[in-house]
């Protein structure tokens, strides 16, 4: 089990959390002059990285609130966690 | 090739089974081929054979970046069905399970098909509709599919728990008699055995790098950990990594890959004579002939590459396994493991061409693929040889997303497997 790192609340067990998918991906403002592909990219295509994933997590049985992550997914090894609508962290180099 | 039969067996005893042969060449990398399968699974395996069995090609080499099945294949819970909803996707798992039945004589390798059926389980009125939705659709598309009572279902299994007292009582079950499973090794090394004994080179310990593509665009052959090799047709069937070795080539798919485990108990006497999966708590579990109770789980939450999961994810299957089978509370479990599944939005498989000539795709097939072996891997052979899809699988494209023809079996169930 994940220990997750809530930006309000500190490490907690992975129970208390549920999973929000791929991060930073913004619904198109204009939703009526939208084009099937970038529809397509919306709703269906994800970087499905190996490596660094920038990730939602909702702390759904401690404060609610949703955050994002840096996680590396060949490990499952958290590099960072930080507050939805910030930018994310810089990364120094790769580290597996 | 050598043949197996009872004559070769009594044959190879007398020379105290000293005279069997290595079951396919360690072959090295050739400078070209006619056509290159990516991915050592059982749907890589499968294509490459049929691709000399019915195609004709005779110059194709298989990659695997590791050993042969030890992907998905080698870790999953095997359970073969085709009653899935939707005609697209009826006409495609029943065209797979069809092929089990003469499998093991095609290719010469018992792959241990045993329709013992599937059975699963409706816990609510909600559950109760959707599965008989089910079988009126399925029966619409010629596949078997039954409805079963509590009673019912207690008598084609009887270690099942129907008592009204438990948490999720069993409220009826449908079940597919011709489902089952099969050996999961077996198929990957009857495959790699039949396809070798056609020339196919099958080339372990190579992972693909690297596409290269001409000015055109179109595929010229891999970079790989044993250098470049050249072909201009080139089939990606990497399940869990597809995104990776398409990224490759810049094709970016609708998928994402997650973590979804298995565990086995200590092998016991025959307790389990059939195959019992329910998708609303999240059980699976059928007996190894070895005597294994082969229990599945429902995908970790989070998108890895790791092949391992968390432990409370099989807690919460074994959790339900032992309120529907009482008589399991005391087995001891042996080992548990992960694969990584690669989940499409609705829940199908691609299996088709792509925008990039000369490179074609068969991914997508998530926590369920490994009944639709022969199937997937001989319509993607066909795809593969005509440059144009089966009509089978011609539903079954990458623009499905752009078109919005999605093949939906993710609404319409919610299942795994
Ligand atoms: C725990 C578990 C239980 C399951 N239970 C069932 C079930 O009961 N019924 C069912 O129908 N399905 C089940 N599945 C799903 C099923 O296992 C898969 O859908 C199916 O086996 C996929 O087969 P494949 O040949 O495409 O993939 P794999 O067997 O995973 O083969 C892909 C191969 O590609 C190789 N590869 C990846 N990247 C590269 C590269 N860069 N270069 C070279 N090679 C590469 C991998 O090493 C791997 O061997 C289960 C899966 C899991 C993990
Ligand atoms: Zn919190």
């Amino acid at each position: 089990m994940l220990l997750i790192h809530c930006p309000y609340c500190g490490d907690r067990p992975e129970l208390e959390f549920s999973y929000g998918g791929q991060a930073h991906i913004a619904r198109p403002s204009k939703p009526e002059s939208v084009t099937a592909d970038q529809w397509v990219e919306f709703l269906y295509l994800r970087s499905n990285p190996r490596g660094v994933h920038a990730e939602r997590w909702r702390h759904v049985r401690g404060c609610a609130r949703y955050f994002n992550a840096l996680r590396d997914t060949r490990t499952d090894r958290f590099i960072a966690t930080y507050k939805a609508g910030e930018a994310p962290p810089q990364q120094s180099g790769s580290t597996p | 090739m050598q043949r197996f039969s009872a004559w070769s067996l009594l044959k190879q005893a007398f020379g105290s089974h000293g005279g069997w042969q290595p079951q396919w060449r360690r072959a090295t990398p050739k400078p070209a081929y006619d056509a290159i399968v990516v991915g050592g699974g059982g749907h890589g395996l499968g294509t490459a054979y049929y691709l000399a069995a019915e195609h004709g090609l005779r110059n194709i080499a298989l990659l695997e970046k590791s050993w042969i099945g030890g992907g998905n294949t080698g870790r999953n819970t095997t359970i073969l069905r085709s009653n899935y909803l939707f005609d697209e996707s009826a006409r495609l798992y029943d065209h797979s399970l069809k092929m089990w039945r003469d499998l093991s004589q095609v290719l010469n390798y018992n792959v241990m098909y045993s329709p013992r059926g599937v059975l699963m389980l409706a816990h609510s009125v909600h559950d109760v509709q959707v599965l008989k939705r089910h079988i009126h659709a399925n029966r619409c598309n010629g596949v078997d599919n039954e409805w079963l009572s509590p009673a019912e279902a207690k008598a084609f299994c009887p270690p099942l728990n129907i008592e009204r007292n438990i948490r999720y009582p069993v409220m009826g079950g449908a079940l597919q008699r011709r489902g089952g499973t099969a050996r999961h090794d077996a198929v990957a090394w009857g495959y790699a055995r039949a396809a070798d004994a056609l020339g196919v080179d099958i080339i372990e310990n190579c992972e693909v790098t690297g596409i290269r593509r001409d000015a055109g665009g179109a595929i010229q052959g891999v970079e790989t950990s044993l250098g470049y090799i050249a072909s201009r047709k080139v089939g990606v069937v990497a399940a869990g990594n597809s995104s990776v070795v398409m990224g490759m080539a810049g094709v970016r798919l609708p998928l994402e890959s997650f973590p979804l485990q298995a565990l086995v108990s200590e092998p016991v006497k025959p307790v389990m004579p059939c195959v019992v999966m329910s998708n609303s708590i999240h059980a699976y579990v059928s007996q190894s002939d070895k005597g294994e109770l082969v229990i599945g789980a429902g995908t970790d939450a989070y998108t890895s590459y790791t092949q391992r999961g968390a432990l409370h994810v099989n807690m919460h299957t074994l959790a339900a396994i032992c309120e529907l089978f009482p008589a399991f509370r005391r087995m001891r479990m042996l080992r548990n493991w992960g694969g990584i599944v690669d989940v499409s939005p609705d829940r199908s498989p691609i299996i088709a061409k792509t925008a990039v000539p000369g490179l074609y795709v068969n991914c997508g097939w998530g926590t369920g693929g490994f009944k639709a072996t022969p199937g997937s891997a001989h319509l993607f052979a066909w795809t593969m040889a005509h440059d144009e899809p089966h009509p089978i699988n011609a539903p079954f494209t990458i623009e499905r997303f752009r078109e919005g023809l999605l093949i939906d079996e993710a609404a319409a169930a919610a299942v795994a497997h």
